[in-house]
């Protein structure tokens, strides 16, 4: 039966077939039919696939296993070993820190100032609305011009912030160059890029809260406070979640910035995983050990998609 | 005591003309004060400035005696069903219903003793972990009656509380929550559009229309005795039948002619001139006649079973509807012989009640032995 025909088609009531079988027979050739559209129509999208996303995931574990050569070509087989070696390095755990202090800081304060901005924009005030074009404007902005933007901010001599600092008082900083600084730097960047977009977002969720939640709080004795934690951040509490995944994934994948501020400078205090994968593979030319980065970094973004969906199928869904 | 409007105005922000003007009215402690007018004409907005969730903007508010325009609506102490019913969708039934006495800090015994209470009353007990989206929309309905309950303030506003129901659910509902305000002693003050609610839970009803208070009296008195155009058509169904009507001779008379079958006699003269008198469905008589005669034709038959709608064509071109009880067989196109039987209300030109003819009441009444 599976090897019918399509020509059985035009005659579903051969002689030798009886009722039943040729019902089935029918059935099943619409699916068989089904099929070969299926893959007509998912043969370019597989085939683009392979070629630049399963293949170069296949290789960079295959990679993962070897010592390579300057030219990337696999030459020793040393199973595991590459992640031992990685695991065991200092500079490897300080960028995992360092990743870890970044993505999670992006996050936090991703959220805190993009709810803040969204509940400022949500109160019924007189030009309100050219704040809220104001706060989705960075929406619009690239990462480069952002980034360049900033660095002139950042500048220690000409730029704002330390016009600032000297105004109250203190001695300029050394924004991009000192250590800790440039970590705190290179987060208020992000946060300040992903805001336009939480604020949209947090925005539209304050807005969606139907009003008559907070009419019958007040009727039966909430206080304005209380109707806050108690209606309205578990109303957005579903948009809380999705902009804490992005945020938190976006960072995990934050090299453009990185690389127009920093440079995983200094001293490597903003060398995030990904921007290693980079200086690993196409400055020192250690193919091998960048191939082990890249696996070991999708492993932690599979592993936090994970727990947040599992966490969102549990908590979050009302 | 009860609560007390005095010349209640609101004109909302950006917008020049009240949406209300000059609302006076008493509720009586403990009654079913029933507010009720077409969609739009401010119902809402009135009730919500009883909660204070809108300010007031002219008149004093008294709630048992106190001014209360300025009191936040925390402290007003009444609790309230909102149309959407308001439920919160990230909690379960039985905190839904205990949220406001968390809010206020009740003590925890105190709040599950209330709570349950509250469920048994309106029999969702076994519903009390599931979340809104889980319940009908009937169920739903309960679980705001509920937490009105369990809020134990006397006072209790209701927006239309029973409009997302259908129709069957909404006659048991009138009488649950009617029986639930007997039982808890609640002053409630009740908004609907729709006058079978009003007539069958009020004790007291007031009609808005046109910004303004335009009757305050109990159902019956409402029905009976109309004070003007508006009421007269937003009560009762069918609608009242309006005819214009010219009395005989000069001078007062007592006689009002619509046409040579049609005529209504009054208790007292009036004086001469045109009126629009109106007559409710089951007040009109028909006779079926020959073709050459009568005064109207029959356009169209709705045989409800134990009642009879027949709409007919006035030779003037004024349609009119009346009711019979029993089955009534009429053809289409029958001539008939329309005429006034019992008591008729009679407007001016300003639409106001000006006289009636009697025997309203006496009609109605009947003994019970
Ligand atoms: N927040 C508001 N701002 C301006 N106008 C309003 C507002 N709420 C209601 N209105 C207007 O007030 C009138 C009465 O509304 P409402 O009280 O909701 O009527 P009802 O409850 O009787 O249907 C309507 O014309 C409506 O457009
Ligand atoms: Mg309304």
């Amino acid at each position: 039966m599976i090897e019918s025909l399509p020509s059985t088609k035009q005659q579903p009531k051969g002689p030798e077939a009886n009722n039943e079988v040729t019902a089935k027979v029918k059935s099943f050739e619409l699916k068989k039919n089904d099929k070969y559209y299926a893959w007509l129509f998912l043969g370019p999208s597989i085939l683009l696939l392979t070629v630049f996303v399963f293949f170069p995931m296949l290789r960079t574990l295959y990679l993962s296993l070897f010592l390579t050569d300057t030219f990337g070509n696999p030459t020793v087989f040393i199973g595991l070993k590459n992640y031992t070696t990685l695991l065991k390095s200092a500079s490897y755990i300080a960028s995992l820190k360092a990743t870890g202090t970044y993505v999670i800081s992006v996050s936090v304060f991703t959220i805190i100032f993009g709810l803040l901005l969204a509940a400022l924009a949500n109160q019924k005030l007189r030009g309100i609305s050219f704040f809220r074009n104001i706060f989705t404007a960075t929406m619009g902005v690239s990462v480069s011009v952002s980034a360049v933007f900033w660095l002139f901010m950042f500048n220690p001599s000409l730029g704002i912030l330390n016009k600032v600092v000297v105004a109250f008082g203190f001695h300029p900083i050394n924004w991009l160059t000192t250590p800790g600084w440039a970590m705190t730097a290179v987060i208020a960047t992000t946060v300040w890029m992903h805001l336009g977009f939480t604020f949209l977002l947090f925005f539209g969720a304050l807005q969606a809260v139907p009003k008559s939640l907070y009419d019958a709080a007040s009727v039966s004795g909430a206080t304005s406070r209380y109707q806050f934690w108690h209606i309205t951040l578990p109303m957005i509490s579903p948009t809380m979640f999705f902009v804490a995944v992005i945020t938190l994934i976006s960072g995990f994948k934050s090299f453009g910035l990185i690389d127009l501020m920093t440079g995983g400078g200094p001293t490597n205090a903003t060398n995030l995983l990904v921007y290693r994968v980079y200086k690993d593979a196409f400055m020192n030319g250690n193919y091998a050990q960048a191939s082990t980065e890249a696996i070991i970094l999708t492993i932690i973004i599979a592993i936090i998609t994970f727990v947040q969906f599992k966490l969102l199928a549990k908590r979050v869904n009302y | 005591m009860g609560i007390e409007l005095k010349g209640i105005t609101k004109t909302y922000d950006h917008s020049e003309k009240p949406v209300l003007s000059e609302v006076n009215a008493e509720v009586q402690d403990g009654e079913l004060f029933v507010i009720v007018g077409p969609s739009g004409c401010g119902k809402s907005t009135l009730l919500r400035m009883v909660a204070g969730i809108i300010p007031i903007s002219d008149g004093i508010l008294k709630i048992n005696g106190q001014v209360m325009n300025n009191v936040p609506p925390k402290d007003r102490n009444l609790s309230m069903v909102f149309q959407s019913y308001a439920l919160y969708p990230f909690l379960s039934v039985a905190d839904n219903v205990a949220f406001g006495l968390k809010a206020r800090k009740m003590a925890a015994a105190e709040i599950t003793q209330r709570v349950d209470d509250a469920l048994k009353m309106v029999n969702l007990t076994k519903y009390r972990d599931r979340k809104p989206r889980e319940l009908s929309g009937g169920q739903r309905q309960r679980v705001a009656l509920a937490r009105a309950i369990a809020s134990d303030s006397k006072i209790c506003l209701m927006d239309e509380p029973l409009s997302n129901l259908d129709a069957q659910l909404r006659v048991r509902m009138r009488s649950e929550i009617r029986e639930l305000q007997r039982k808890l002693g609640l002053t409630l003050i009740y908004v609907t559009h729709d006058q079978t609610e009003a007539m069958t839970m009020a004790d007291h009803v007031m009609v808005l229309h046109d910004q303004h208070v335009q009757q305050i009296d109990s159902p019956l008195g409402i029905y009976n005795h109309p004070a003007n155009h508006f009421v007269a058509q937003f009560f009762g169904t069918p609608q009242i039948n309006l005819l214009t009507a010219t009395t005989s001779g000069n001078g007062t008379a007592t006689q009002l002619i619509i046409d040579e079958y049609l005529q209504v006699s009054l208790d007292n003269p009036i004086a001469a001139g045109t009126y629009t008198v109106g007559i409710r469905p089951n007040q009109l008589g028909m006779k079926q006649v020959a073709a050459n005669s009568g005064n109207a034709t029959v356009i169209n038959v709705e045989a409800l079973g134990d009642q009879t709608i027949i709409e007919a064509v006035m030779d003037n071109d004024v349609e009119v509807r009346i009711v019979k009880d029993g089955q009534v067989h009429v053809e289409l196109d029958q001539r008939v012989a329309v005429t006034a039987l019992g008591p008729a209300f009679v407007f001016d030109d300003h639409e106001a009640l000006i006289a009636e003819q009697g025997g309203v009441e006496n009609d109605r009444i009947v003994a019970v032995n």
